[in-house]
């Protein structure tokens, strides 16, 4: 009995060599490039989460399908951060390493899990992808090397808003006396935008109010009130969660405050924020960095050939082409691109890239009209192109308006009206953080 | 067991348990344990929340007053230690430590006014004050954050005597050697006259009052010494767990996870403290890396999720109602189980039935 299994095991050890020396080097040891999908399902913030990271896992089951990227085939693993500080540190260090290859990008989906590793990205040589949120400053590439803003960031985000009004209101000029209510979650994210928007108020002789909602934000009838006694002309809203996004906008309703004065977020700009308020969000504006809809070509093929095939993850097909879902196409598409480009830069391709290679293909994004066309995403993005100095993107949003069953685009790409005010801005303040931290710039060119 | 004293009012027991104690954390874990990931997200977090536990055990468990704001003091004691070192010149990180804790022991003296008047269930909710009004402080005042633009704190190196601490590894030395400094003051303070008193007032306040004990005096040393402890958690999991942190990281959701870590642990016990942290750190991460790793994502992870909270509430209903001296209860008895003899008779159950019955 016992020969016999060892003649049987030699017997495979010999088949096993046999066909490892026949078949080509490259099958045997396929290349894998690993990535982490830190996403939130769980919790207030779930809609976003699973529309968000659903789209990055199905694009990478995409690219998957179609061959990999030059032949490198892309793994990842997930881990549940429920849009919290502490859990996405725990996610990071846990994701960090995968069979001895380490992540090149991390995205947290959330200004808390942004700000809890930012300072981790240039000791691991990792990427933090900002894709729409996060650390605002982080688009001085001086300073933040390893930080991107790539779908613009909240202060631009704060500056098209005020372009909105003032073009509503006939002209910057007309903004004198007129009053805006900053109304936000009490977090590190709700205030983010605070700096930006207190210098153009003060410009433009704008009164600002600042009002903050401590999270979750389902209790907000003290706040709603106040709006009414201050009896503003805009309220800029600024939230998290569909159930804190939807009930301001029933708030709103109550107090009678109109909804097309009222702007939101690109985090409280989505389907799953406006169906929970029924009527009573027909109306509100809202911001786009990536737009919804499912008559992008990506979007089409992702739906044959990925759900197609019965591999889709989400549970609900239909929200694929929502404002979460091709915000996170959006986001994967860039991580594939800048992986390409690391291939090439670095006369890698077909083969795994380290952070920093990845890091220089991520800077070296330049998504122009006819590589978003290329891709299959033409429109759904605006154009933009990283440098070394400037880590925003595009800079531009688009405003939509709720109509009641889906959101219409009302404006082109926009940018702010003076976007080296933004950028001058964006540098004193990671020049104060430099400072404070003994951080030397980094030289460009 | 040997219940003779060797040194100091210490068995030798005790020597045995601090010798092992000091080895396995500063020798054999520094030697067996070799990733990152490990001493970043095991075991750092795993002893600052522990820390904290034993200030919630001293609170709650010893002296039987019902706070809830842990993370509140938490809070105080991770901004102080961020000012201190940021605006007082060449001051140590340990002393920086020791006056973050005494900060926030200050505010437990103030939020701990009302025990004086109110108990049970009306003190918790006149110590969740504490929770409130120091986070909302720090949120208020730019001064707390160095007016940082969007309200974070990047907590500086760890230095000592020159010498930075800044790995994992040495970051968790650090912990380590604060957090068993801290226990074994613990202890000896529930061992002494002090934890006495503590329990004296919390078995029957009455009759400790009759015997001379100040009641003023045992709760307010109860509540600064419990804010003590959290404070200088809260700074070591500032300084080396979050790093970057703003005042909404020490929520009431912390302050909850921290009294089941207590209730699950075990009332009235130091081990409790360190068992029921792992517990309460450990179960999910263990979830959800079962959930991702195993099941590759097969199970919702909301389900994994609801798994979670309905385990840990059926688990303190549990404990609570057939062992309110929790896990550490357990483990002492599956000890005595394996050294052949009965269980002693506990009797501080006995005495945290009495108390819990007198609080209810």
């Amino acid at each position: 009995m016992k020969r016999m299994q060892l003649r049987n095991r030699l017997a495979i050890a010999a088949m096993a060599a046999g066909l490892a020396s026949a078949l080509p080097q490259s099958a045997f040891s396929q290349e894998t490039q690993y990535f982490p999908v830190a996403s939130s399902r769980v919790g207030p913030y779930s809609a976003m989460g699973t529309g968000y990271y659903g789209a990055q896992i199905d694009y990478m089951n995409y690219v998957n399908m179609n061959g990999g990227v030059n032949g490198v085939m892309l793994t990842w693993q997930e881990c549940e951060t429920e849009y919290n500080a502490v859990k996405t540190v725990e996610c990071y260090q846990r994701l960090l390493e995968k069979d001895g290859q380490k992540i090149v990008v991390f995205d947290t989906l959330g200004t808390p899990g942004a700000y809890a590793v930012i300072n981790r990205m240039a000791d691991d040589n990792v990427v933090l992808a900002q894709y729409g949120y996060g650390r605002t400053d982080g688009a001085d590439g001086r300073v933040w090397p390893w930080v991107f803003n790539a779908a613009s960031h909240y202060w631009s985000q704060i500056a098209v808003k005020m372009k909105f009004m003032a073009e509503k209101e006939g002209g910057v000029d007309k903004m004198r006396g007129k009053k805006i209510v900053h109304l936000h979650i009490d977090s590190a994210y709700g205030r983010e935008p605070l700096p930006a928007m207190r210098k153009i108020a003060e410009d433009w002789g704008v009164t600002l109010v600042e009002i903050s909602i401590p999270p979750p934000g389902l209790e907000q009838q003290s706040q709603w009130l106040q709006i009414r006694r201050e009896a503003p002309d805009w309220v800029t809203f600024w939230g998290a969660g569909s159930g804190m996004n939807s009930t301001a906008m029933t708030n709103a309703a109550r107090v009678g405050f109109p909804r097309d004065r009222m702007m939101y977020v690109t985090f409280g700009a989505a389907e799953e924020d406006m169906y929970p308020a029924g009527d009573a969000a027909k109306g509100t504006y809202a911001v786009a960095n990536a737009l919804p809809g499912n008559h992008y070509p990506l979007v089409q093929k992702i739906k044959e050939q990925v759900y197609g095939a019965g591999k889709g993850n989400l549970a609900d097909e239909s929200r694929v082409g929502t404002v979460y879902w091709n915000r996170g196409l959006g986001a994967a598409v860039m991580w594939i691109e800048a992986l390409k480009n690391a291939q090439e830069m670095h006369n890698k391709v077909g083969k795994a890239v380290t952070g920093a290679e990845f890091r220089d293909g991520y800077e070296a994004l330049n998504m122009t009209e006819e590589r978003l066309e290329e891709i299959g995403i033409k429109g759904m993005v605006a154009p933009f192109a990283i440098s070394c100095e400037n880590h925003e993107g595009a800079g531009k949003f688009a405003v939509m308006q709720w109509n009641g069953e889906k959101f219409e685009q009302v404006t082109d790409w926009e940018a702010p009206l003076d976007p080296a005010y933004i950028r001058k801005l964006v540098e004193e303040s990671a020049a104060k953080f430099a400072a404070e931290n003994n951080i030397t710039p980094k030289k460009c060119s | 067991m040997n219940a003779k004293t060797v040194f100091m009012g210490y068995t030798r027991g005790d020597i045995v348990n601090f010798a092992v104690a000091i080895i396995l954390a500063l020798v054999i874990v520094p030697m067996v344990v070799k990733t990152d990931y490990w001493y970043s997200s095991i075991l750092i977090p795993w002893l600052c929340l522990a820390l904290a536990a034993v200030g919630q055990q001293i609170v709650m468990g010893y002296a039987g007053q019902l706070a809830l704001g842990a993370a509140g003091f938490m809070a105080a004691g991770a901004f102080a230690c961020f000012n201190l070192i940021l605006r007082v010149p060449y001051i140590p990180f340990p002393l920086a430590l020791v006056f973050s804790g005494l900060i926030a022991a200050a505010f437990g003296v103030l939020f701990g006014l009302p025990s004086l008047r109110v108990r049970g269930i009306y003190l918790m909710v006149a110590t969740l004050a504490s929770q409130f009004f120091i986070i909302w402080m720090i949120d208020k005042f730019g001064w707390f954050k160095n007016y940082d633009t969007s309200g974070i704190i990047t907590a500086q190196d760890i230095v000592i005597f020159g010498k930075p601490f800044t790995t994992p590894l040495e970051m968790y030395l650090v912990v380590v050697v604060v957090v068993m400094v801290l226990t074994v003051l613990a202890i000896n303070m529930t061992r002494g006259s002090t934890g006495r008193s503590w329990m004296a007032v919390r078995d029957m306040d009455i009759a400790a009052e009759s015997m001379g004990i100040s009641l003023l005096k045992t709760k307010l040393q109860a509540f600064a010494i419990s804010a003590f402890f959290c404070g200088v958690a809260g700074a070591l999991f500032a300084f080396t767990y979050l790093k970057s942190l703003e005042p909404v990281a020490f929520d009431i959701k912390l302050s909850f996870k921290i009294l089941f870590m207590v209730i699950l642990g075990g009332l009235g016990t130091i081990n409790g403290a360190f068992i029921g942290a792992a517990f309460i750190l450990l179960f999910p991460v263990l979830l959800n890396s079962i959930g991702n790793n195993v099941f590759h994502g097969a199970i919702d992870s909301t389900i994994i999720s609801s798994i979670e909270q309905v385990v840990f509430g059926v688990l303190i209903i549990v404990f609570l109602i057939f062992e309110p001296l929790g896990m550490a209860k357990l483990y002492d008895n599956i000890k005595q189980k394996f050294r052949g003899g009965s269980a002693p008779k506990d009797k501080k159950k006995r005495e945290l039935d009495a108390a819990s019955s007198e609080a209810g």
